[in-house]
């Protein structure tokens, strides 16, 4: 990875990079924190790897996703250090228990919460350099809207909105949709449910949630919004002994109901974000 | 300018410019060629004065709504590459219809100038100041922080309202504007609809609780409406009268939108 983009050259004119997402960046978000986006974004890029696939996790929560607890890593170079000029990128991209990279945010990040011309300028660099070296770039984003999600999410090529089907992650994952079909126009918007504690209850509810859109969102009507139902999780007690254990569910019991679902949810993606060679 | 090249061949004498020098005079701009004048110089100068024309609004002297639309455009460029906070502004006369059924519509035209006026005079030269329609006027403002936004709004607000506008010898009315607003979203592209929207949306607010009022759109509030929520929860109540959890079916019976924009 010695092509990987430098601070020394900083891609001078971050401003000439277009602003279109990238074909192979997917943002994993939510409305309310705490629904399982890092447990997912983990979990997901390990089902990912698995299938041959060299995948990227980037704590896009600047260092508030916990991914290192998550992952058992204690990185002494991280994306902070990247930010400031004190590292190259790829010294900062460590190898993740399941097969997979992370590039962790760093506790110093706080102080970069708030999306300052830098902040997305350093955002841009690093993606730029991560692209060419992946076939998959998952973003763990912050919960909620805050200007650094928006920014995030308005660089990847697909959103996956994880909501569980209690009333206020319900509520907050319609906010977030709302704000992403108004002032990004993103047209679809997959939806995946977690900790479900019935079959079939994903679909109605991202069908329910279709139905408000609907109803109370203006939108174009030559460009609907489709909100994609692309899984179900169940709930399911081993995921917390993984998290108990510091492991990654996908290695230790990848058989369980929740395992089997994120693999299942993998090759749905794997379909729609790789190109097949013709 | 490869074609001007051509231009020093064609003698303005020739051609059918009497249109356009018309329409340059009438408003008070040279539209004849000055002696020692170029070709070459003249053409130009009434090709700048026409499309000078074509992006005004003939009746206030302010920029005219493809002005606005191309400024905005602009402005979501700019937004997207370098955050900058851009505020847009929609400004709607109150009551006008009533001013030009009581006044006539002479007196209409001059509310519309004085207010044009004393909007162009509470900006600053950077901001755009368009007609936007009828009694409809948009305000453009760059590099515009929050608390600066509100602060420019409600001083238009208020100069407005404090003006004493002259419609006949010793008659004067006075008038007030409602006055909705949005940020571009930071960093993100939008459309100028999308945009326009929002605004709209906020001067709806101004005009249903009471007009003369300025409202803003606070960016990224997070807001549900309780119908919203009625909507969204309903398949929750039904999950838990069904057992068997059959959950396709879509509710009914959830409130419809209320009609929204109001006119005057
Ligand atoms: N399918 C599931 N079954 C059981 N427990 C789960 C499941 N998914 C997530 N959890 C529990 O929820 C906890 C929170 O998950 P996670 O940290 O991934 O959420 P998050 O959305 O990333 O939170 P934050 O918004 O704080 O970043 C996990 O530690 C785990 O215990
Ligand atoms: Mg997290």
């Amino acid at each position: 990875m010695n092509d990987v983009l430098t601070p020394t050259d900083a891609s001078q004119d971050v401003a000439k990079v277009p602003l279109k997402p990238y074909g192979k960046v997917l943002a994993v978000t939510s409305g309310k924190g705490g629904v399982g986006k890092t447990f997912v974004s983990a979990n997901l890029a390990a089902a990912l790897a698995k299938r041959g696939n060299r995948v990227l996790v980037l704590d896009a929560d600047l260092g508030l996703a916990n991914l290192d607890v998550v992952l058992n890593l204690f990185p002494k170079i991280t994306l902070h250090d990247v930010f400031t000029g004190k590292a190259r990128l790829e010294d900062a991209i460590l190898p993740a228990p399941g097969g997979f990279s992370v590039l962790l945010a760093g506790s110093g990040m706080v102080e970069y919460s708030r999306l300052t011309p830098e902040v997305r300028n350093e955002f841009l660099r690093v993606i730029n350099g991560l692209i060419p070296h992946y076939d998959v770039v998952l973003l763990d984003t912050g919960a909620g809207i805050s200007d650094v999600v928006l920014f995030a999410v308005s660089l990847a090529s697909e959103v996956l909105m994880v909501a569980t089907p209690e009333p206020t992650s319900l509520t907050d994952a319609y906010a977030t949709i709302k704000v992403l079909v108004g002032q990004q126009q993103r047209q679809t918007i997959r939806v995946i449910v977690n900790q479900v504690t019935r079959q079939g209850s994903g679909q109605a509810i991202t069908h329910q949630l279709q139905q408000v859109l609907n109803r109370f969102v203006a939108t174009d009507p030559e460009h609907p919004v489709h909100l994609v139902h692309t899984g179900d999780i169940p709930v399911d007690p081993e995921v917390r002994q993984a998290v108990m254990r510091r492991q990654l569910l996908m290695q230790n019991t990848p058989g369980c109901p929740a395992g089997q679902a994120i693999a299942q949810l993998a090759g749905k993606l794997e379909k729609i974000v790789i190109p097949k060679p013709a | 300018m490869a074609s001007l090249t051509a231009s020093s061949l064609i003698n303005p004498h020739d051609l059918q410019l009497d249109d356009a020098c018309a329409l340059l005079q009438h408003d008070a701009k040279n539209g004849l060629q000055e002696s020692g004048e170029s070709p070459t110089d003249y053409l130009q100068r009434l090709i700048d004065g026409l499309c000078e024309l074509s992006l005004k609004d003939p009746l206030t002297g302010l920029g005219n709504r493809r002005h606005f639309h191309a400024a905005l455009e602009r402005s979501i460029e700019t937004v997207a590459r370098s955050g900058e906070s851009v505020l847009l502004l929609l400004l709607d006369i109150d009551h006008f219809k009533s001013i030009n059924d009581t006044h006539g519509h002479l007196a209409g035209d001059q509310v519309l100038r004085v207010i044009a006026g004393c909007l162009a005079s509470c900006v600053r030269p950077m901001d755009i100041v368009a007609r936007y329609g009828g009694e409809e006027f948009a305000v453009i403002m760059p590099n515009c922080r929050p608390l600066f936004g509100q602060a420019v709004a409600e001083r238009i607000r208020k100069s407005i309202a404090s003006l004493t506008i002259p419609i006949a010898p010793m008659q004067n009315i006075q008038a007030t504007v409602s006055i909705g607003g949005a940020y571009a979203p930071e960093w993100v592209r939008s459309t100028a609809d999308l945009w326009i929207e929002r605004a709209d949306s906020q001067l709806y607010r101004a005009k249903s609780d009471g007009r003369n009022l300025v409202k803003l759109d606070q960016p990224r509030e997070l807001s549900v409406s309780a119908e919203e929520k009625g909507l969204l929860f309903s398949h929750l109540i039904m999950d838990e009268m069904t057992p068997t959890g059959n959950m396709g079916i879509p509710p009914h019976g959830a409130p419809g939108l209320p009609t929204k924009r109001v006119i005057a």
